[in-house]
């Protein structure tokens, strides 16, 4: 058993730490229920025929007029707001993870290269990336909204707005990846393992994906945690300002933005619960990845 | 008098207490220099940092007593022992690049140092600054005194720490390393200083140290350590000459000699038996000889490195690492480069297996001409032939490939072998050859030992079967006795597959055991060259004689007897 945990380090540190352990399972919860939320939800939210305009605007069960039905009570529409607020996650995270994967693959490939190569790619790919640190991420998605708008038909502006969207989120966070690996990259570079596999004649891009690559995951994989709540938090401020995605697909921005209307009229559990789902999922997120930011850093132990 | 008895240190962990030392019996009398050596992990250093109170949390002393004069050192309030820090005990530490706060003068360090420990005011503290930097060999002590620490040589730098460790007249000072991070000519100069401080000031020193000619030099007496206990302690001559504990005879063996040759290291049986075997590998290597013994020959190699820019619009002036360095490694010999840090070592070695371009000159490995570093294609065949050991074992080896995707690349890379099984088997059987169990390729580098990762990367380079072998200070970060084990493996690779050698290290004593022929370089300049023999008993250059005569010596009563055969 000693044995056991003292190879799994971080297996060690995890069932001892009850932030990690909390956090972990709130993450995990709302990702089941998001991934099978077809199956868990009451009603589809995206049809229109599931739900009915006469449950409008019902309280949560713990609330005079309430429905049992609908636990946690409905919006304006008479849809129920878990199931909405499952749809809504299910379409965060979507949204959120594919972003990542685009703004991973391309940061790390690119910041990988200019650690590799260095001298005049390294200082482009570099101004390129602080020029983008100069936008803010909303400016960037009005920018590939706007260029959308102007060159795609209308017919296809409402199947893309995911796509739009992604790719804006994802042009705003590959920035983070491209530094940190140029950085490890360039630290790798000094290594003497590194070293003999450029003496021996290997391709660079076996050195940089066979060799660099796997001694520079562990920074990285922080990185991607802490910009997956980064890049939910992001998807649902554009969904909020009206930039992201329509209130006939809502995701939780969406929702929140919808909320809004009913902030002062008593009808508080449209816009809280699903802000409090949201703040949930994002500092669980955040609390995981400082945890494994932890577990990669032995200095910080 | 520091007084030592019984001494226990343990450090608490999750898995119950593991015990750092124990057992440690030594006295330090006034005046008196005594050495304490050992390997990595022998618990020297944390003898030394229990003395002076600053064991690395969570670490205690468990058990013992601890006395400097009629003091108590366990019984201290931390507040007493604050006290005595730098007043009683002062430490100097390994490396005076950080040792010293580098945006302070030199002048505000001292001042502050003497003021924390005595009531004086700023101008007689300064005053006193002075002398001791005076007294301890900086020549205009009043005006360097204003400098940063950067502005000092590294030499210099760890006397500006003694003369901080000093200022409070302390009775015991601990020197944890004090000359590894320094040349030998630095190194000398700084033992004399403590030998003068020991003498003129009755300063008790604890010399903390893994360089056994360096106690040999200056050490009274000498307390040997192994795995967090005292081998052996007792005067210096009758320890190192005569020693009693096994262990300190083995750790006298695997010292190299410098003013003779011997043909072998002796080393316990044990890590020799490997040697024998991976007869599977020695065949393989043996059938792959199609090529006769090969040398190289560098021409008038120059190498520039851009310098810092001083002006926007001026171009930088180059700085010169190389200048017009010829050198001949005869076919099937070693040759051996020494040089102190900075001379340009490292540089050539990255020259000749073209990470770096060389501003002008050529090379030949053989009889053919070798392309400067952009100009050599990525399957040029000295890719393969000329292979290299490197310094530094943790970093050498890919820590997240296992040890037999690590051996196996070079047997495909290269072609040499297409079924995956035998280069399996291949890698296995090159690991007993250089004196490893062959289930190792399983493991990751991790769970191997400095020595056993540097076996490792031999056993990598041979699987590339090269006719030269560069080996850039194979074993400096090795302890003594893995040292001596390495270099009577890389003796017997030699001398069965006949590789030509390219052997640089800082350690002439090395060198003298290893190299046919030895080329001295000093600051990118080839200084004298020829036979090893030749060089260190006749020295020409001015410069070789300077590091010869510098260079910590056993005298040769104390040494063993080289192992004939």
């Amino acid at each position: 058993m000693i044995a056991f945990l003292k190879r799994y380090e971080g297996l060690w540190l995890f069932v001892h730490s009850p932030a990690a352990m909390v956090a972990a399972l709130v993450a995990v919860l709302i990702m089941i229920g998001a991934v099978f939320a077809p199956w868990i939800a009451l009603v589809n939210p995206y049809d229109l025929s599931s739900f009915s305009l006469f449950d409008g605007l019902l309280p949560p069960v713990w609330q005079d007029g309430a429905n049992p039905k609908y636990l946690l009570g409905t919006d304006d529409q008479g849809r129920d707001m878990i199931s909405s607020i499952l749809y809504g996650a299910r379409l965060s995270l979507v949204i959120g993870i594919a972003a990542l994967t685009i703004a991973a693959v391309l940061g790390v490939g690119l910041g990988l290269a200019a650690g590799y190569y260095g001298g005049r790619f390294d200082a482009i790919v570099m101004r390129i990336a602080d020029v983008q640190l100069a936008l803010p991420a909303i400016l960037t998605a009005l920018l590939i909204d706007g260029i959308a708008r102007g060159i795609l038909p209308a017919a296809m502006q409402q199947d893309l707005r995911v796509a739009v969207l992604t790719l804006a989120i994802a042009l705003s966070l590959w920035v983070n990846f491209a530094r940190t690996a140029r950085a490890s990259t360039f630290v790798q570079m000094n290594k003497e393992y590194v070293q003999a596999a450029i003496m021996m004649g290997q391709r660079p891009s076996r050195v940089m994906f066979v060799h660099i690559l796997p001694n520079i995951l562990g920074p990285l994989l922080v990185i991607m945690t802490v910009d997956l709540a980064s890049a939910i938090l992001l998807e649902a401020t554009l969904s909020f300002l009206g930039i992201g995605l329509p209130a006939d697909s809502p995701s939780l921005g969406t929702l929140i933005r919808i909320g809004m209307q009913f902030l002062l009229s008593g009808e508080w559990w449209i816009l809280w619960i699903p802000t409090l789902f949201l703040v949930a999922l994002v500092v669980s997120i955040n609390i995981l990845g400082d945890f494994l930011r932890d577990v990669f850093n032995p200095r910080l132990r | 008098m520091l007084t030592i008895k019984d001494l226990a240190v343990k450090f608490p962990s999750r898995f119950g207490d593991v015990t750092a030392i124990a057992d440690v019996d030594m006295t330090i009398k006034p005046g008196e220099i005594h050495g304490l050596v050992g390997e990595s992990g022998a618990g020297k250093s944390t003898v030394g940092a229990a003395v002076i109170g600053l064991l690395a949390a969570p670490g205690y002393v468990a058990n013992g007593k601890l006395s400097l004069g009629d003091t108590d050192l366990r019984k201290l309030t931390p507040e007493q022992a604050h006290e005595i820090r730098g007043d009683r005990i002062s430490m100097i530490f390994q490396d005076p690049q950080t040792s010293l706060n580098p945006l302070m003068t030199i002048e505000d360090q001292l001042i502050e140092t003497i003021q924390a420990h005595s009531d004086v005011s700023e101008t007689a503290a300064r005053t006193r600054a002075v002398d001791l930097l005076e007294e301890i060999g900086i020549k205009n002590a009043a005006e360097r005194i204003k400098a940063y620490p950067h502005q000092f040589s590294g030499g210099m730098r760890q006397r500006v720490v003694i003369a901080l460790a000093i200022c409070t007249d302390p009775e015991l000072i601990i020197a944890d390393e004090p000359t590894t991070a320094l040349d030998v000519a630095v190194q000398s100069q700084v033992l004399d200083l403590i030998r003068r401080l020991a003498r003129d000031r009755q300063i008790a020193f604890m010399l903390i140290t893994h360089d056994i000619g360096v106690i040999a030099q200056i050490a009274d007496r000498v307390t040997v350590m192994r795995n967090g206990r005292v081998m052996e302690t007792g005067e210096t001559p009758q320890v190192l000459g005569a020693p009693t504990h096994p262990y300190t005879q083995a750790l006298m063996d695997a010292v190299p000699p410098l003013d003779h040759r011997i043909a072998r290291f002796r080393v316990p049986e044990e890590d020799t038996a490997g040697v024998v075997t991976g007869n599977a590998a020695e065949k393989w290597l043996l059938e792959g000889q199609q090529y006769a013994l090969t040398g190289l020959t560098l021409q008038d190699i120059c190498v520039r490195f851009a310098g810092p820019r001083t002006s926007l619009f001026r171009k930088p002036e180059p700085y010169v690492a190389l200048k017009d360095v010829n050198l001949e490694v005869r076919p099937g010999s070693i040759m051996g480069l020494v040089g102190e840090s900075g001379s340009g070592k490292s540089t050539l070695a990255k020259a000749i297996t073209g990470l770096i371009t060389p501003s002008s000159g050529t090379m030949h490995l053989g009889d053919d001409i070798l392309p400067d570093g952009k100009a050599r294609s990525r399957h040029h065949p000295s890719r393969q032939l000329v292979q290299m050991v490197f310094q530094d074992p943790y970093s050498s080896l890919n820590s997240r490939h296992r040890i037999g995707a690590i051996l196996t690349e070079p047997l495909w890379f290269y072609g040499f072998v297409q079924d995956a099984k035998e280069r399996e088997r291949l890698a296995a059987a090159m690991l007993e050859l250089v004196g490893m169990a062959p289930d190792a390729v399983d493991k990751y580098p991790h769970q191997f030992s400095g020595g056993q990762r540097q076996r490792i990367a031999v056993a990598r380079a041979l699987l590339a079967r090269p006719r030269f072998l560069i080996c850039d200070e194979p074993t400096s970060a090795l302890d003594v006795s893995i040292q001596a084990e390495i270099l009577n493996l890389l003796k017997d690779l030699q001398a069965m597959f006949g590789l030509t050698i390219l052997f640089i290290s800082h350690n002439l004593a090395v060198v003298r055991q290893m190299a046919d022929d030895t080329a001295v370089l000093r600051n990118g300049v080839i200084e004298e060259m020829s036979a090893t023999e030749d060089l260190f008993a006749r020295p020409k250059a001015d410069y070789t004689q300077k590091l010869l005569a510098l260079t910590p010596v056993m005298p040769r009563e104390w040494q063993s007897e080289a192992v004939t055969g």
